[in-house]
Formats: structure tokens, C-alpha cells, sequence
């Protein structure tokens, strides 16, 4: 394993970028002084702000290594999961149901599942939600962590303290307010410290119509990341190969991919999340509210030349030199390793240490996300709902203060966790994407058909969690082991496999959804309505007085803004089609 | 909490890229020309280090504005009273 040496100047930008961080949290120590400050951030953050902050909280482990390694292992397809995936539903969930959110002044996402439907619904995703963010906030710190340590020779334990020391500060300073201004900085950080790597190692390589040449004898080697001869054209096109799943190297055929990712998958996460949605209920007026997802859907379009770029440059010069990207320990291509790679490669100490403290600003942006949505549930959603209600806001401004400490905590645990047990974590994240696979057939039937019932919403969810649990059990990945890939219901007998496990995640999240779309509607149709149409107003489509445009100027419009990033995103997947 | 009370978030985003790019384009002036092999000879370390100067100079100066029209708001008021008394 080659190492990053770094320099002294190197160490010097990574320091002034930590007192940057903390100074923020510092000077913003004096404007929280309620709840309403420290959770939602007084509601009072223009929308570029909040739109920046929409992406950069979601730059968590998976971004910027995890879009680089599926760069390099299924090129330009990676660039379903922007353009096909997160596009569409952010501008579903700017224009359709940030009205509802905003508009409901529920303080979280489980709220608005209270408010609409019951208790228990909203206890299911409350507690859920709640694990899910501790852990995915302690997945974040270890990848870091490990990252640094093999790459830089840091120490672990370090990185670790370190890391959740500066996350802790600034959030305990300054609440929602501060993770946002810190995400808005780490955006730009992230953008300026790849921005070289791409133009250099696109340079290198003789451009682009140079790096789809050598892509494309890629595509058609034996010996590329999908272990099997493609079509020439399978690295840099993205639709043209999905006629059939054997044809590309993700092993989906369109209609999977447009539904389980593009539809499910995405709708589900940007328009449910709370993380994400967490930033857009900090803006400061509705039409700031829905402007939020869609001003960050300019940024988060371009992101594919960012992020899978240096992935699809990394993989052309592996199959050059034959070792570019290191192999693991089980003998296959850590496929991990092809940012920091490529950083390596390409950036001189100076711009090095920008790009490492970039790379670090992203998995502190995606922790610091999961902090702030976890101490917001725990607080609102079960300690004021459930454990103690009624107290004064002085008190619950000073569990957030608290359940800070107690998040960053057990992130620390989780992070440890997930050193000593791999698999633990790989099945953590299975039983995550079970929870979260049906959800957006609830807030879709919530949202726009009235008669849909709190018993309807909560068995729906238990049953689309269990299909999602049933599908996987009944299924496998090809070559792939009994267990935590699946099948582990029938034996390893199993009714269907797969040709790679993203595969079967996009076809586990359709039936999920399509489960609890069905049950939801069967059983509320069997049970009666408890919310009167008048508890309903606010919350359901039908019984909304609809909103005005009420922005003077055409580009301040939902609804234009909406146009242009739709046209836009089209464009794109010609472009590359 | 009044968000005029609040920091403008351009301005430690600004300084913060003016200082990054001001230390990346004087370290590129002094340093070895040998470390650019690795970025194709070209000085990234200077040219990048200006790109990051202008956009944090731009940053502040967005600032700078928006803090300039919120003294402008506030002054006619302020000789209204003057005036007044």
C-alpha cells in the first residue's frame, strides 16, 4: 500500500480549516438561545444557504469515495444515481410536499407522520430513524478514520477523537444554524479541493473523447471490474447498454433502475429523510422552503464530473498500468481506494492538503447531518412526546445540549463496532434499507389521498419492511454467499439471483414499496378515519388552499426553478445517453 | 433571534479561501519546481491558489455589500430621530 506523505504546508491548511469550523460554531454560540434556534434554526436561513446545505449534508461516507469507487467500477451508470435518482425527487419534493412539511409547522419528519396519521406511526419512524442516524453518523467517522490511517499512517484512535471532538463542538455551540453554515463551507471546500483533480487528471488521460476511447477498451476486456467482455460503450454510455441486465456492468435493465432507484430508492430517501429535509424546514419563508431541494438540484446535476469522473479516469489507467488501484485483502480491487488514489497521484503537497482536508470536510458534513437529525427526533419526537412533556424550552434546549454529547457518544461506539464486526455493519445497513424502502408509499398516500388511515400507514410500513426482509431472504446475489447477501430464508435454494447485488437492492426496494402502497390502501379502506377534514387541512393535498407564487422576480419561482433543473437534467441523460 | 444578529455566512467562507488561496499562490511561487511533475508540470499550486483567492475576495465582497445596504436601511431612520429632535 503506497502512503501520502504529507508536508508542512499540507498541515497548515488542515488546521486553518479546523479553526474556521469551531470559529463558526464560536460565533454563533449567541443566537441560540431557544429550542426553536438549536433544532430548526429559528426558521430563519435564506435559501441558497439551505439549498447548499441540502447537498452537503448528504456528503456523507457514500459521496465522494463511494461515487469514485462506482466511477471506476460502472462508469458513467453511476450517474443514474443523480440524474434519474436524486433530480426528479428533489424537485418532487421541493414543488409537491415541501408545502406540506413547511406548511404543517411540524418541527421534524416523524411529526408530520403524527400529525397526519397517529402515534405509533410516527414512533415506528421516530425510533428507527433515531438508531439509523447514530449509526450511519459512527459508519461516517470509522470509514474516515481508516481512510486516514491506511493512506496517511494517522492513528486511529486520533482520527476518531478528533473527528467527533470538532462535530461535537460545533454543533453544541450553535445547533442546526451551525452545521449548516459549516455544511455551506465544507461545499465549497469539497468543490474547489476536486475541481483540480478533475482538470488534471482529464489532462493526463488527453480528454474526453481520449478517456472514452481508453474506457471503452475497458468495457470490452475480460479482465474489467464487471470480470466479464461488455459492449464498447458500456463505460461512458449510460442508457444505451440497459436493454438487458447482462449488458452493462451494473447488472440492471431499465426498468429496474427507473423504478427501483429512480422512483423508490430516491423518492424515498430525498423526499422522506429527515436529514435532508431537516435543512429545507430551517429556510425562512415556504417559498425559500421549496426553492431549498431545487437549488441544490444545480450543484447536485454537476456533481457526476466531480465525483464519478475521477472514478472513470482511475479505472483507464488501471487497465493501462495494470495496478493503479490497489488490491485488498481478499485479493480483489478496493475500489475504496480511487479518490485518495488519484489525489495521490495527481495533486502536489499544497493542493494535497486541500484536497485531504476536503476529503475530510465531506465526512465531517455527513456526520454532523446525522447529529443534528438525531438530537431534533430524540428530542421532539421521544423525549418531549413520550418521556417528559410539558417542560419549559429552557429544558429541552438543554437536552439537545445534552443528547449532542449522548449522539457524538454513541457514534463513537458505533464507530468501534464497526471496526471489530464488518458484518454487523453490512447487516446493520440491510435492515436500514428494509425500513426505509417502503416509506414514500406512505408519505405519497398520506399526502394526497385523504382516506388513507393511521392504521392503514403503520401496517403498511411493518409489511413493506417485511416484504423488503422476505425478497432478500428469497433471493441472492450470483457467486455470493448465503447470509448477509441473502437467502438466507430458503437455504441458499433460492427463487431468484441476481447479477449483482445492486440488482437486487433496486428489486427488494419495488416490492417493498408496491407492499406497502397495497396494504396501506387495503387497510385503510377497512378501517375508519380518526382526523376530522379540519385536522387534515395543512397536511393532505385536497383539503390545501393551493399557494401563490408569491416571488416577484420569474427565478425566485418554484415552479420555473423546477422546469429548468427538469430540462437540464433531460439534457444531460441525452448527452450521455 | 433576530437573523440580522446573526453571522453572514460569506464572510468566514471568504476568509477562509482568501488565507487557502493566499498561502497556495506564495507557496507556489517559492516552491521546488520539481513537485509539479506529478500535475503535468503545470504550477497548479499558483493557478489553483488564485482561483481560490478571487472566489473568497468575491465572498467578502458580496458580504461587504449586503452589510453596506443594511446600514444604508437603517440610516434614514436613524436622522428621522435626529431630525425629530
Amino acid at each position: 500500500m503506497q502512503g501520502i506523505q504529507l508536508g508542512v504546508i499540507d498541515y497548515i491548511l488542515l488546521g486553518i480549516y479546523f479553526v474556521f469550523v469551531l470559529g463558526i460554531g464560536y460565533a454563533l454560540r449567541r443566537s441560540t438561545r431557544t429550542s426553536s434556534d438549536f433544532f430548526l434554526s429559528g426558521r430563519s436561513i435564506p435559501a441558497w444557504i439551505t439549498g447548499l446545505a441540502f447537498i452537503s449534508a448528504n456528503l456523507g461516507a457514500q459521496e465522494v469515495i463511494g461515487m469514485g469507487a462506482s466511477g471506476a467500477k460502472y462508469g458513467i451508470m453511476t450517474s443514474h444515481f443523480y440524474w434519474i435518482g436524486a433530480i426528479p425527487a428533489m424537485v418532487f419534493v421541493g414543488i409537491f410536499m415541501m408545502p406540506f412539511y413547511y406548511g404543517s409547522k411540524a418541527r421534524s419528519v416523524p411529526e408530520y407522520l403524527k400529525l397526519r396519521f397517529d402515534e405509533k406511526t410516527r414512533a415506528f419512524n421516530a425510533v428507527s430513524f433515531a438508531i439509523m442516524t447514530v449509526f450511519s453518523s459512527g459508519i461516517s467517522m470509522h470509514v474516515l478514520a481508516k481512510l486516514l490511517e491506511q493512506i496517511l499512517g494517522f492513528n486511529y484512535h486520533l482520527c476518531i477523537l478528533v473527528s467527533a471532538s470538532i462535530v461535537l463542538v460545533y454543533i453544541f455551540l450553535g445547533g442546526l444554524t451551525s452545521a449548516i453554515y459549516n455544511e455551506v463551507l465544507q461545499f465549497f471546500l469539497i468543490v474547489l479541493g476536486f475541481l483540480p483533480l478533475v482538470f488534471l487528471g482529464l489532462k493526463s488521460v488527453g480528454g474526453w473523447d481520449s478517456l472514452a476511447a481508453k474506457l471503452n477498451a475497458v468495457a470490452v476486456s475480460p479482465t474489467n471490474p464487471a470480470g466479464r467482455a461488455l459492449d464498447s460503450g458500456a463505460w461512458t454510455q449510460s442508457w444505451s447498454h440497459m436493454n438487458s441486465p447482462s449488458a452493462n456492468p451494473m447488472g440492471v435493465e431499465w426498468f429496474g433502475m427507473v423504478m427501483g432507484l429512480g422512483f423508490v430508492l430516491s423518492f424515498g430517501y430525498w423526499c422522506t429523510d429527515f436529514l435532508v429535509v431537516q435543512r429545507a424546514m430551517a429556510a425562512n419563508s415556504m417559498s425559500a422552503a421549496r426553492r431549498t431541494p431545487l437549488i441544490a438540484a444545480f450543484p447536485k446535476m454537476l456533481f457526476p464530473a466531480l465525483v464519478i469522473l475521477p472514478g472513470m479516469i482511475a479505472i483507464a489507467l488501471h487497465q493501462q498500468t495494470g495496478n493503479f488501484l490497489p488490491k485488498g485483502a481478499d485479493g480483489t480491487i478496493d475500489y475504496n481506494m480511487t479518490v485518495p488514489m488519484m489525489l495521490a497521484k495527481f495533486l502536489p503537497t499544497g493542493l494535497l492538503g486541500v484536497g485531504i482536508t476536503a476529503l475530510m470536510a465531506s465526512f465531517m458534513s455527513g456526520m454532523a447531518g446525522n447529529v443534528t437529525a438525531f438530537n431534533t427526533v430524540w428530542t421532539y419526537d421521544l423525549y418531549q412526546s413520550y418521556i417528559k412533556p410539558g417542560q419549559s424550552d429552557r429544558h429541552y434546549l438543554r437536552m439537545g445540549h445534552i443528547i449532542t454529547v449522548v449522539g457524538i457518544l454513541l457514534s463513537i461506539a458505533c464507530a468501534y463496532v464497526a471496526r471489530s464486526f464488518n458484518n454487523i455493519m453490512d447487516m446493520l445497513q440491510l435492515v436500514f434499507g428494509f425500513v426505509n424502502a417502503p416509506l414514500f408509499a406512505t408519505f405519497l398516500l398520506g399526502m394526497f389521498w385523504r382516506r388513507s388511515t393511521g392504521h392503514g400507514a403503520f401496517f403498511g410500513l411493518l409489511s413493506g419492511t417485511l416484504a423488503a426482509a422476505l425478497h432478500h431472504g428469497l433471493t441472492l446475489p450470483v457467486g455470493a454467499a448465503v447470509g448477509v447477501k441473502g437467502g438466507w430464508l430458503c437455504g441458499g435454494h433460492v427463487l431468484h439471483t441476481y447479477p449483482v447485488d445492486m440488482a437486487q437492492n433496486f428489486w427488494a426496494a419495488i416490492y417493498a414499496w408496491t407492499t406497502c402502497f397495497v396494504v396501506t390502501i387495503v387497510i385503510s379502506l377497512l378501517t375508519t378515519r380518526k382526523k376530522t377534514d379540519d385536522e387534515l387541512r395543512g397536511l393532505v393535498y385536497s383539503l390545501t388552499p393551493r399557494i401563490k407564487e408569491e416571488e416577484p422576480q420569474w427565478y425566485k419561482r418554484p415552479k420555473v426553478l423546477a422546469i429548468v433543473v427538469l430540462a437540464a437534467a433531460i439534457i444531460l441523460n441525452i448527452i450521455f445517453w | 433571534m433576530s437573523s440580522e444578529m446573526r453571522l453572514d455566512v460569506r464572510i468566514p467562507i471568504g476568509m477562509m479561501f482568501t488565507i487557502f488561496g493566499g498561502i497556495l499562490t506564495v507557496f507556489g511561487l517559492v516552491s521546488d519546481k520539481k513537485i509539479y511533475e506529478r500535475s503535468l508540470d503545470i504550477n497548479i499550486n499558483f493557478w489553483w491558489g488564485l482561483v481560490m483567492l478571487a472566489f473568497g475576495g468575491f465572498m467578502l465582497i458580496m458580504a461587504w455589500r449586503s452589510l453596506r445596504a443594511a446600514k444604508n436601511k437603517a440610516k434614514p431612520d436613524a436622522n428621522e430621530t435626529y431630525k425629530r429632535r
